[in-house]
C-alpha cells in the first residue's frame, strides 16, 4: 500500500467518529500493553510486592480504598488496574498470535488449493468443512484443555488449528471466482508464470477480505481466550489473563465485592468493542463497491 | 427424496466414524487416565498396571477402537472411569437441562433476532432501530460468561429478583427430567436462557438487518411496492419470505454454536447439563465420557443441518432435493 493510500484511509477515519473512538481506545490499550511494565502502578505477578494485607480493598473513592490501588485488589491483594494492563496484554499477543498464524497458514491454503484445484487441497478443504459444522468453542475447550499448559503458546496453537479454516475457506472461493476473470487470463496469455500470477495478481485482490476477516477475528479471539481462561483451560495460572482475574473475581460477586468482575470484564468490552467499531469501518472502506467509487 | 434422505444418513454416519476415530487418536497422546482412576497416593507400578489391565488400555491402539465401535452399535458406549457406571446413563441423564437450555435460548434467538433485525431495516433511521443496533454491537462484544456474570450481579445480586444457579424445581415425565413446568424452574431458567441468546441474538439482528436491507432494494419490491401493495405485505410476503433462507441456515449452525457455548453458560449458573459435565470430564481425564459427548453433539448438529435443508426446500420451491 503506498503512502497516499494510507494517508487516505487516515482522512477517511477521521470523518467516522464511531470508528475514531473505536481507534483511540485502541491506541491507548496497544501503548499501555506494550509499555505494561512502566505505565502499571504495580507488577501483579510479582509475588514480593503484593500483601495480604491490602486484600479485597474497593476502589479508592469507596470508603475503605487506598492508594496506589485505585480500582480496587482481589483476595490475594493485588491492584486490579495493574491486572487489567497486564491482561490486555495477553489478550492482544495471543489474538495477535492466532490471527498471524491462521491467517498466513489458512491464507496460503486457500490460495494454492483454489488456484491449483488439487486433490490434496480439495482433501484438505472437505476435512475443513467437516470441523466447520463443529462448534469452534468446544474444539478450543477441548485442544486447550487437554494439551499440556506451559506458556502461550498451547492456546495460540488451539485457536489457530480451528480459525485458520476460516481463511482458507474466503480466500479459496475468492480465487476461485478471481482466476476466471479476464486479468488473470491475460496475464497468463503473456505467459506470466504461475509464481507471478498468484503474487503480483490474485494475492492483492485477495488482501482486502483477509484483512476484513482477520480484524473482525481479533476481537472474536479475544473473547475465546479469555473464555477458555475463564473455565480454566486457557492460558497457564502464571499468565495473566482477564478471564482468570474474572473467574476468581466470580467468586466474591455474592459477596458484593462487584469490581473483581465489573473493572476487568468492562475493560475486556471496550476493547472488543473499538475493534469491532474499527472493522466495521474496514469493511466498508474496503469492500469493492465502496473502492471503486 | 428418499435417496437424498439415504445419502445423509450415509454421510452422517462417515462423520461420526471420523469423529470418533479422531477423538480416540487424541486421547491415546494427552492424559493418562490410569491415574485420575486410581488416584496419585496409591499408585504403585502393580497397581498401575493392574488398573490398566483392567480398564483395557494396555492393549493396542486399533483394539481399543475397534472394541469401542463394536460395543457402541449394541448399545454399549463404556464406562465412566470416574462415575463408575455406563457412559450412556452419565449423558443420558444430562441431556434434558443442556437441551432445554439450548431450545429456550435458540427460540428467544430466532424470535427477536428475526423481528429486531427486520424492523431496524425497515426503518433504519428511526431512534429505535438506532438502540437495538447499538444494543447489537454490545452483544456481540460481549463474551457470554461476562454476561451472564454481570446478569447475576444485577438480577440476583442486587435485585434480587431471580435466581443464579441450578434449575430449581424440576418435574419428571418418563425419564426427561423438566424444569419448564414449575413457575420455579422456569425463574431458574430467565438469566442462564438470556446469557446464553445474547451474543447470538446480536449476530441475528445484525445479518438479518445486512439481509433485509438487500433484498428491499430488490426490483420486485419496487413493483409489489408500485402496484399499490401495503407496506407490511410487501415487507412480509415478498422480503421476509426471501430473506428467511439465509436466516435459517444461520440459525441452524448458531444452534451448534450455542451447544458449545452451553458449556460456558452451565459453568456460570452451575446449570447441571452436558456442559458442566463435559469440563469436570476434562478436569479428570475422563476419556470415555468426552467421546461420548463429542459424538452426541456431532450427531445433534448432524440433524440440525438435515433439518435446515428441509426447512430450505418447503421454504423455496425451487430447491429440489434428488
Amino acid at each position: 500500500m503506498q503512502i497516499s493510500r494510507i494517508a487516505y484511509l487516515l482522512r477517511k477515519l477521521a470523518g467516522n467518529p464511531s470508528a475514531l473512538v473505536g481507534a483511540c481506545i485502541l491506541l491507548v490499550v496497544l501503548f499501555s500493553a506494550l509499555l505494561a511494565p512502566w505505565v502499571a502502578p504495580t507488577n501483579p505477578y510479582d509475588l514480593t510486592t503484593i500483601s495480604l494485607r491490602n486484600s479485597l480493598l474497593p476502589p479508592l473513592w469507596h470508603e475503605g480504598g487506598k492508594l496506589p490501588f485505585l480500582l480496587g485488589t482481589d483476595e490475594q491483594g493485588r491492584d486490579i488496574l495493574s491486572l487489567i494492563i497486564y491482561g490486555l496484554r495477553t489478550s492482544l499477543l495471543v489474538s495477535l498470535g492466532v490471527v498471524s498464524m491462521a491467517g498466513l497458514l489458512g491464507g496460503l491454503l486457500g490460495l494454492l488449493s483454489g488456484y491449483y484445484e488439487g486433490r490434496i487441497g480439495g482433501f484438505i478443504m472437505r476435512v475443513a468443512d467437516l470441523a466447520y459444522a463443529f462448534p469452534a468453542i468446544l474444539i478450543a475447550i477441548l485442544l486447550s484443555g487437554l494439551a499440556d499448559s506451559r506458556g502461550i503458546g498451547p492456546v495460540v496453537l488451539a485457536i489457530s488449528a480451528i480459525y485458520w479454516v476460516r481463511y482458507a475457506r474466503t480466500i479459496r472461493s475468492k480465487v476461485l471466482g478471481e482466476k476466471v476473470i479476464e486479468y488473470v487470463q491475460a496475464a497468463r496469455a503473456i505467459g506470466a508464470s504461475d509464481a507471478r500470477i498468484l503474487s503480483r495478481h490474485l494475492v492483492p485482490n485477495c488482501l482486502p477480505p483477509l484483512l476484513v476477516l482477520a480484524a473482525v477475528d481479533i476481537a472474536v479471539v479475544i473473547m475465546l481466550e479469555a473464555t477458555l481462561s475463564f473455565l480454566g483451560v486457557g492460558v497457564p495460572l502464571t499468565e495473566p489473563s482477564l478471564g482468570q482475574v474474572i473467574y476468581m473475581g466470580k467468586g466474591f460477586i455474592q459477596a458484593g465485592k462487584w469490581w473483581l468482575v465489573v473493572f476487568p470484564g468492562g475493560a475486556l468490552i471496550a476493547l472488543v468493542i473499538a475493534i469491532n467499531l474499527v472493522a466495521d469501518w474496514l469493511r466498508l472502506e474496503l469492500s469493492p463497491r465502496v473502492m471503486l467509487s | 427424496m428418499l435417496a437424498y434422505m439415504l445419502r445423509r444418513l450415509g454421510e452422517t454416519i462417515l462423520v461420526l466414524v471420523a469423529v470418533s476415530f479422531i477423538c480416540f487418536m487424541i486421547f491415546q497422546y494427552l492424559g493418562d487416565p490410569v491415574m485420575a482412576v486410581i488416584g496419585y497416593e496409591h499408585s504403585t507400578p502393580e497397581i498401575v498396571a493392574r488398573a490398566r489391565e483392567q480398564l483395557g488400555l494396555d492393549r493396542p491402539f486399533y483394539v481399543q477402537y475397534a472394541s469401542f465401535i463394536g460395543r457402541a452399535l449394541r448399545g454399549d458406549l463404556g464406562r465412566s472411569y470416574v462415575h463408575i457406571r455406563p457412559v450412556g446413563d452419565v449423558i443420558i441423564e444430562r441431556i434434558p437441562a443442556t437441551l432445554e437450555l439450548v431450545t429456550v435460548s435458540i427460540v428467544i434467538t430466532a424470535a427477536l433476532g428475526l423481528l429486531l433485525g427486520m424492523y431496524t431495516a425497515v426503518r433504519p433511521r428511526n431512534f429505535l432501530s438506532k438502540s437495538i443496533l447499538t444494543t447489537s454491537i454490545l452483544g456481540i462484544s460481549t463474551p457470554t460468561f461476562l454476561i451472564g456474570l454481570l446478569l447475576i450481579l444485577v438480577f440476583a445480586v442486587e435485585l434480587n429478583w431471580l435466581p443464579s444457579s441450578g434449575r430449581g424445581t424440576t418435574k419428571t415425565l418418563g425419564m426427561w427430567r423438566t424444569g419448564l413446568l414449575t413457575i420455579d424452574g422456569l425463574r431458574h431458567l430467565v438469566l442462564p436462557a438470556l446469557a446464553l441468546s445474547f451474543y447470538q441474538f446480536a449476530l441475528t439482528v445484525r445479518l438479518v438487518r445486512a439481509e433485509m436491507l438487500e433484498v428491499l432494494s430488490k426490483d420486485y419490491i419496487r413493483t409489489a411496492q408500485s402496484k399499490g401493495l401495503a407496506r407490511h405485505k410487501v415487507v412480509i410476503k415478498h422480503g421476509l419470505r426471501n430473506a428467511a433462507l439465509p436466516a435459517i441456515t444461520i440459525l441452524g449452525l448458531q444452534f451448534g454454536e450455542m451447544l458449545g457455548f452451553s458449556i460456558v453458560t452451565e459453568t456460570v449458573f452451575q446449570w447441571p447439563g452436558l456442559g458442566r459435565l463435559l469440563i469436570s470430564s476434562i478436569y479428570s481425564s475422563d476419556n470415555p465420557v468426552i467421546v461420548v459427548y463429542i459424538m452426541f453433539i456431532a450427531v445433534v448438529i448432524a440433524v440440525v443441518n438435515l433439518v435446515v435443508d428441509l426447512a430450505y426446500s418447503l421454504l423455496d420451491p425451487r430447491i429440489v432435493y434428488s
